[in-house]
């Protein structure tokens, strides 16, 4: 194999110097917001609002700047400062602006601050709107480390503080036992994949010395095939976590219990995308690695029909998009896993998926606004005409997802797609059947939600959100549309030096035969939805239905089942038995030894019985016995 | 001089004070008999000093002499406020303080 060419970021100059304060202004917002207290209610939201659009322009000069210079010198680092220094162990903190993290941080801040105006709306009525924003902005600056991090140890600073983040903004409601216990889970279920992440870089510091981007690169070529695999399972483990991909997906579901902003940004446009990220980032690993990349694939292949599934089950509209959330991401992990060939095009969908997502469930945000917080497609129905703002942009970002022509999932998917054909037959095939089921069940979406005959209940009115709300949407439906067009011929050759791939001729006509299947199924998808949810109405409760494949869709296809059964039950019972242990055995044996000290104790106290003359004659017969040791002692 | 002869005078009051101590119940006796037994110490003290030539046991005596003399203080007073509360002088009555 031959050694991978590492690039070594220039030093930074001018403007660049200034990149930490892309993660420093909605960092000191979260700080002023949490502390400020009720003096801030006022204005709260507006300062938390300003400090993503301020690192939104400055992402935006930087990027500009990125885009005058010449390829090789795109890579942009910045050193801040030594982050641990311990015997041998010099690990500084630094930050890497590049061709790959630039398009992280203008997704992260633009989406982000969309959001941010949004919530405005959303959130009006809400008393602890400021802390709200707070932990909105606490989210941003973090995955903004995340992102910008030029070493695994600074990333993994923001890959806990995105978790922390997405923890206190599901359980945001806590008042709500769901949403309280849906924050717990997705904590609990980050740990683990952490845990992967965690080994990773320690392996990473005994393999090479460092955590640093550079010296993993440099050092890749060297290291062992086992070691390769481990590290590079390791870091899946880590990204399947944070992505929800199968088989640490139960908690993402559960996760639409926090307020619907934060289902857009951090549970749909970034957070979960973090794995993709990761995977492409150590790029230099899986290329070693055969194993750890066919891992990739199929974690990717499985979760993008597993999410799909469940898609087509759910009847609350946020888990719907949950469930496609899912898929998506597995879409992008698959292109990531194929290696060279794929992460432009992970990073391409990854993009567009930012924007038709979170331009979808801001769209159900406003739905739900609607119809006084209610999730339930089935008591939904014709919503076109009270809504004719969330349904036009919901109905763009419907098309853009289904990947309808010149929309921008229609480039980014097809990709993927034909990559996979490349790659391996099977997958290319399942992810296309993905395709038409994405068709399908988005299209069930549309039906249940916007179109047939009103199934609301008499006392709820429905009526368009403020413009603060439905501003957000059309900029994003507008990115959703155009998204494509933009970025089809251009991302490609901006990636490659980041991510080692070689750069092909992209044409926005360009049409291939798997595309052409994959639009037919993409027909069949949309027009099995319409005759079984369009033609025929939609009952306002769930059917009752033996059909195996709904039952499992419906209950998440038992992946919280599963981990019932594998790991919590069995759990419990260790932790009983070794309590058990614990009671008897060490406690037992402590109690006993002071039970027997304490019966000698209450025979020993009989000696302290009030006479002063018994205790002088202690005295007397004490200091005999000392005498006669002594003269003893002499004597011998 | 002959040393042993005021060491064996020394350990037959100690012997005595000892005894006294332990048989009797008079509080004021009792405290006699420690006070004959500290003498007795003292004796032996100043019995070694003027037999290795030296002043270190008469010092010591002096040391003795003066926590005598506070003990006294002390002791006296402790006996006299017993009397006046239980109307008795015997140790054997004061004995509220055991297990």
């Amino acid at each position: 194999m031959t050694p991978l060419e590492v690039v070594t970021p220039t030093a930074a100059s001018g403007l660049f110097g200034l990149a930490w304060l892309l993660i420093a202004l909605p960092l000191a917002g979260a700080l002023v917001l949490l502390l400020a207290g009720r003096f801030a209610d006022a204005w709260g939201h507006l300062l938390g609002t300003l400090m993503p659009i301020g690192s939104f322009v400055l992402g935006v000069v930087l990027f500009v700047d990125l885009l005058g210079r010449e390829e090789g010198a795109r890579a942009v680092g910045v050193p801040l400062y030594r982050f641990i220094e311990t015997g041998g162990w010099r690990i500084d903190a630094g930050l890497l602006v590049d061709q790959l993290s630039i398009l992280f941080v203008l997704l992260i801040t633009g989406v982000g601050s969309l959001i941010h105006v949004y919530s405005i709306g959303y959130m009006a009525y809400d008393p602890r709107r400021r802390r709200f924003f707070a932990y909105l902005n606490l989210f941003v600056a973090a995955m903004l480390i995340l992102v910008l991090a030029d070493n695994y140890l600074v990333l993994f600073v923001g890959w806990e503080g995105v978790g922390l983040a997405s923890y206190l903004l599901i359980g945001f409601w806590q008042h709500k036992p769901t949403a309280a216990t849906a924050a717990k889970k997705a904590f609990v279920v980050n740990r683990v994949g952490d845990m992967g992440m965690v080994l990773a870089i320690m392996l990473m510091l005994a393999t090479f010395g460092s955590s640093a981007f550079v010296d993993v690169d440099a050092g890749a070529g060297e290291m062992g095939g086992t070691v390769a695999t481990v590290m590079g399972l390791l870091l899946l483990l880590g990204a399947c976590g944070k992505s929800a991909q199968v088989p640490l997906q139960s908690w993402l579901l559960d996760a639409m219990e926090g307020p619907t902003p934060v289902s857009a940004l951090i549970h749909a446009a970034t957070m979960v995308t973090a794995g993709v990220y990761l995977v492409v980032r150590a790029n230099a690993v899986f290329t070693h690695t055969e194993v750890a990349s066919t891992a990739v694939v199929v974690v990717g292949t499985v979760t993008l029909l597993f999410g799909a599934w469940i898609g087509c089950a759910k009847d609350d509209i946020k888990k719907v998009l949950a469930g496609s959330t899912m898929s998506q991401i597995g879409y992008m992990l698959l292109a990531a896993g194929i290696g060279p060939a794929g992460y432009a095009f992970a990073i391409f969908h990854l993009l567009t998926h930012g924007f038709f997502k979170a331009n979808m469930f801001l769209g159900a945000g406003s739905v739900m606004h609607a119809m006084d917080d209610d999730v339930e497609m089935r008591r939904y129905g014709a919503l076109r005409r009270a809504l004719p703002i969330t349904f036009a942009t919901f109905g763009l970002g419907y098309l853009a997802i289904i990947g309808f022509p010149f929309l921008s999932g229609y480039y980014s998917k097809d990709h993927i797609i034909e990559a996979a054909f490349e790659h391996n037959v099977v997958v290319g095939v399942l992810a296309m059947v993905g395709a038409g089921v994405t068709a399908f069940y988005m299209t069930r979406l549309m039906l249940m939600t916007f179109l047939g005959r009103r199934r609301w209940a008499e006392g709820v009115h429905p009526h368009e959100a403020p413009a603060v709300m439905t501003v957000p949407l059309v900029v994003l439906a507008a990115a959703s549309v155009v998204g494509g067009l933009v970025l089809n011929n251009w991302i490609e050759g901006w990636l490659a030096p980041a991510v080692r791939a070689e750069a092909h001729e992209a044409s926005l006509l360009h049409f291939t035969p798997v595309a052409a299947v994959t639009l037919l199924l993409v027909a069949g998808g949309v027009a099995l939805a319409w005759v079984l949810f369009g033609r025929r109405g939609v009952p306002q409760t769930a059917p009752s239905t033996r059909s195996p494949f709904v039952l499992a869709g419906r209950r998440d296809l038992y992946g919280d089942a599963f981990n019932e059964a594998v790991f919590m039950r069995p759990g419990q019972q260790l932790v009983r038995v070794l309590g058990r242990a614990d009671e008897t055995l060490v406690g037992g044996g402590w109690s006993a030894t002071g039970d027997v000290l304490a019966g000698l104790s209450q025979v020993g106290r009989r000696l302290q019985n009030g006479f002063v003359r018994s205790y002088a004659l202690t005295m007397v017969a004490g200091v005999g016995m000392v005498a006669v040791v002594l003269v003893l002692g002499r004597l011998a | 001089m002959e040393p042993s002869y005021y060491l064996v005078l020394s350990a037959m009051l100690f012997t005595i004070g000892a005894v006294g101590f332990m048989v009797r119940r008079n509080a004021i006796v009792a405290f006699m008999c420690v006070e004959l037994m500290l003498n007795a110490c003292n004796l032996a003290l100043v019995t070694f000093s003027h037999a290795w030539g030296l002043l270190d046991g008469q010092v010591a005596s002096f040391f003795v002499m003066v926590v005598a003399a506070a003990e006294v203080v002390v002791g006296l007073a402790i006996i006299v406020s017993i009397y006046r509360t239980r109307r008795s002088a015997s140790v054997d009555d004061a004995n509220l303080l055991k297990f």
